[in-house]
């Protein structure tokens, strides 16, 4: 929970106590995830397809064998895209796009709160906020938010979860078009309790890892796997603390600093002048 | 309604004056074409084509950012290492105007005008990095407070920092216009602005470490603590301190015509002074450095190319400098001093861009390097400034002594506040 969270909660606790009213706003709204299943993807590309029909992007090429050879990312004109790995002979097909943290660090980077997370879960953008600081991009753990460099009105790109059609009651391009069924959307507790209930039921077929369980403090999007997820150049590194975590001391001790230095400093300066008034009959110098 | 009309048109009389006096006093004094003149006009104009550029067709027709590295020379360099390096002021006006330290204040003026200045010109490079600049202002007017980034203190915290800046600097200002009352005014303030600076600068040194934190995946272990924001502070002390000697010295070269009697008799004492507080402050980061690399149990990656490039910067940009400035100031050898600033002053770039560039997706393989237009952007940045103070010294008792008149002001200013003290005093013992 981060400082503004908290103030909000509490601020609603102290306003919900007072008018004795039941605090029914601040209940919480369960938080959408999507559920990749590495070990059904087909690597038809479908996902890449129709999420750029989507979100009005650049049809993506289709020479899969090409792009297969080389590990891509997502990019200013492509949101999630598909890699392949061979595994002991086995072709597996791993999509990759922004995870939509439980507690995003580009969130927490942006000075504009133009990159924020909704509460019902997708990370999203706002272009008439966002000054292009590229921040995020510097403290997103999995590099996702991408930056039109050779615009002069450039935007920031990733994956939304397809906001604008969730709004609408729809499902994201990308789950619905999925032709396997490797990628469900839906309340981000059920998926886990979908994904435990695969791996326990075929513990042969999958590792027993959920990615983005835990990771960074929890992601939206979830990976099941058959192998570690090291093969797919996943990080693993990353820790489970989210990554606001880490400037939350900092950003604790400014108020502090704010109010306690100013105090000292004024002090010290008395000190030092009344000194010199009476042992060298001079005052401090006034300019 | 007469009286509103004569003010009017004495203020209207006062503001030609100024005009005039101000326009008078745009025009160069001394040759203009100089080799340094024409030189930095080129790279300042060239600058100036490559930012039309940049501003219709995106930053990446002239930089070499990319996806792996948002972050390149403009901000590594301009804002993290310029910052560092204007440290200096908040060093100095803590030791003079809260300490009371009577040694440096010949230097307390130029020393500001180079921190103000370093921060409207680097930290203003910032802008023209913004993707989106016109959505500047948002976070100022509150149209969306991000209160929880580390950015957007940073961001007030510069804003507020020049204002401050400013304050300490006016008083200069006021006696080149002869506004006597202005400057009265603007001499009381100073100790708030002091006081106020002092604490943004603390946060706001440390703060730009604390820019890194997030990128706690992405920096190398051996420049990635999460004692960044502490080291950036305490190297700050150094690096500000480092510049001081370093620009003392080129200026007291170049404007020999306009320096005072008195920083001229001192310069060599302040130099002294200064260099003790340096090899004070570098002893307590090299400590800090060692705790985290202990702590951190970072001995294997010394075994690899980036240990060695870490020792180097280490060893031959802290603790040989430290040792330099020791020797210095024990045996007074003014010119050994001056060596340790340049290498200190080289460490800290070494260090903000490791941490800011070279370190950082240590991992990737392909690297970035600036391009020579984000190259010669920056040295157009570092002109502009160069002119601006030069224009400011030549004309502003910044070196030279102040007018009679400012210090009649201040000795009477310090007058009344005895007599105030010795007052408030009589007035205690009455009521006791
Ligand atoms: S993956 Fe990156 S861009 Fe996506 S929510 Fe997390 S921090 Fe933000
Ligand atoms: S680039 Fe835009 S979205 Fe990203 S941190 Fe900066 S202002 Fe926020």
């Amino acid at each position: 929970m981060d400082r503004r969270n908290f103030l909000a909660t509490v601020g609603t606790a102290v306003g919900a106590s007072f008018i004795g009213r039941n605090a029914k706003a601040s209940e919480k709204i369960e938080m959408m995830g999507i559920l990749i299943d590495t070990t059904k993807c087909l690597g038809c590309r479908s996902c890449e397809y129709s999420c750029a029909e989507a979100n009005g992007y650049p049809e993506p090429s289709d020479d899969s064998d090409k792009l297969f050879n080389s590990h891509r990312k997502t990019s200013e004109n492509s949101l999630t895209v598909v890699n392949k790995f061979v595994i002991d002979e086995n072709e597996i097909y791993v999509k990759e796009q922004c995870m939509h943290c439980a507690q995003p660090a580009c969130a927490a980077a942006c000075l504009t709160r133009a990159m924020h997370k909704t509460k019902e879960g997708p990370v999203v953008w706002d272009g008439s906020k966002c000054m292009g600081c590229r921040f995020c991009m510097i403290s997103c753990p999995f590099d996702i938010p991408k930056f039109e460099y050779f615009s002069a009105n450039p935007k920031i790109s990733k994956c939304v979860m397809c906001w604008e059609r969730l709004a609408k009651g729809e499902i994201p391009a990308c789950a619905e078009n999925c032709p396997n069924e490797a990628i469900v959307f839906g309340k981000r507790s059920d998926l886990i309790h979908e994904a435990n209930n695969r791996i326990y039921s075929e513990p042969d077929a999958y590792v027993k890892h959920i990615y983005g369980e835990h990771e960074v403090g929890g992601t939206g999007v979830l990976y099941l796997s058959s192998v570690s997820f090291e093969n797919f150049k996943f990080r693993t590194d990353l820790g489970e603390e989210a990554y606001p975590e880490f400037t939350k001391e900092f950003l604790y001790g400014v108020p502090v600093i704010l109010t306690l230095f100013p105090a000292f400093l004024l002090a010290l300066s008395n000190s030092t002048k009344r000194e010199k008034t009476f042992t060298e009959g001079e005052g401090g110098n006034g300019h | 309604m007469d009286t509103n009309k004569k003010s009017l048109s004495f203020m209207i009389s006062e503001l030609k004056r100024f005009f005039k006096f101000f326009f008078s006093e745009l025009k160069p004094k001394g040759k203009v074409f100089t080799p340094f003149n024409i030189i930095t006009g080129i790279i300042m104009l060239t600058g100036a084509v490559l930012l039309v550029i940049r501003f219709a067709f995106g930053l990446g027709t002239i930089t070499n950012l990319s996806q792996e590295y948002p972050w390149g020379l403009w901000i590594g360099f301009d804002v993290i290492t310029g910052v560092a390096f204007a440290g200096g002021a908040y060093v100095l006006t803590f030791i003079v105007y809260i300490m009371r330290d009577e040694k440096y204040h010949p230097i307390i003026r130029v020393t500001v005008l180079n921190g103000f200045l370093a921060y409207v010109f680097y930290a203003g490079a910032l802008l023209l990095d913004l993707g989106r600049p016109w959505n500047v202002i948002n976070p100022i007017i509150g149209n969306s407070f991000g209160v929880s980034s580390v950015l957007f203190l940073v961001a007030w915290h510069f804003l507020l920092y020049m204002l401050a800046e400013f304050i300490e600097f006016s008083p200069a200002a006021a006696e080149w216009l002869g506004w006597k009352k202005t400057r009265k005014v603007l001499a009381g303030l100073t100790l708030g602005a002091v006081i106020f600076g002092i604490t943004l600068s603390t946060l706001h040194q440390s703060g730009l470490g604390a820019l890194y934190l997030m990128a706690k995946a992405k920096i190398h272990p051996l420049w990635y603590t999460e004692f960044i924001p502490i080291l950036f502070l305490v190297s700050s002390v150094f690096a500000g301190l480092s510049m001081v000697i370093f620009e003392g010295s080129i200026s007291h070269k170049v404007f020999k015509h306009r320096i005072s009697e008195e920083i001229h008799r001192s310069h060599n004492d302040i130099v002294i002074g200064l260099a003790k507080i340096c090899a004070g402050a570098m002893f307590v980061y090299i400590f800090l450095k060692a705790l985290v690399f202990v702590h951190g149990q970072h001995w294997t990656y010394l075994n690899s190319g980036w240990g060695l490039w870490y020792l180097v910067e280490m060893i031959v940009f802290v603790a040989i400098p430290c040792f330099i400035f020791i020797e210095g100031y024990q045996s007074k050898k003014i010119n050994l001093i001056k060596f340790g600033a340049v290498l200190t002053l080289i460490g800290i770039i070494l260090n903000r861009l490791n941490v800011s560039v070279i370190a950082f997706k240590w991992y990737e393989a392909v690297r970035y390097y600036p391009t020579w237009g984000e190259i010669v952007v920056t040295l157009a940045v570092i002109s502009a400034e160069i002119w601006v103070f030069r224009w400011i010294v030549n004309r502003m008792p910044i070196l030279s002594d102040m007018p009679d008149w400012a210090k009649r002001q201040d000795q009477i200013g310090e007058l009344e506040s005895v007599t105030q003290k010795s007052e408030s005093l009589k007035w205690k013992a009455s009521i006791t």
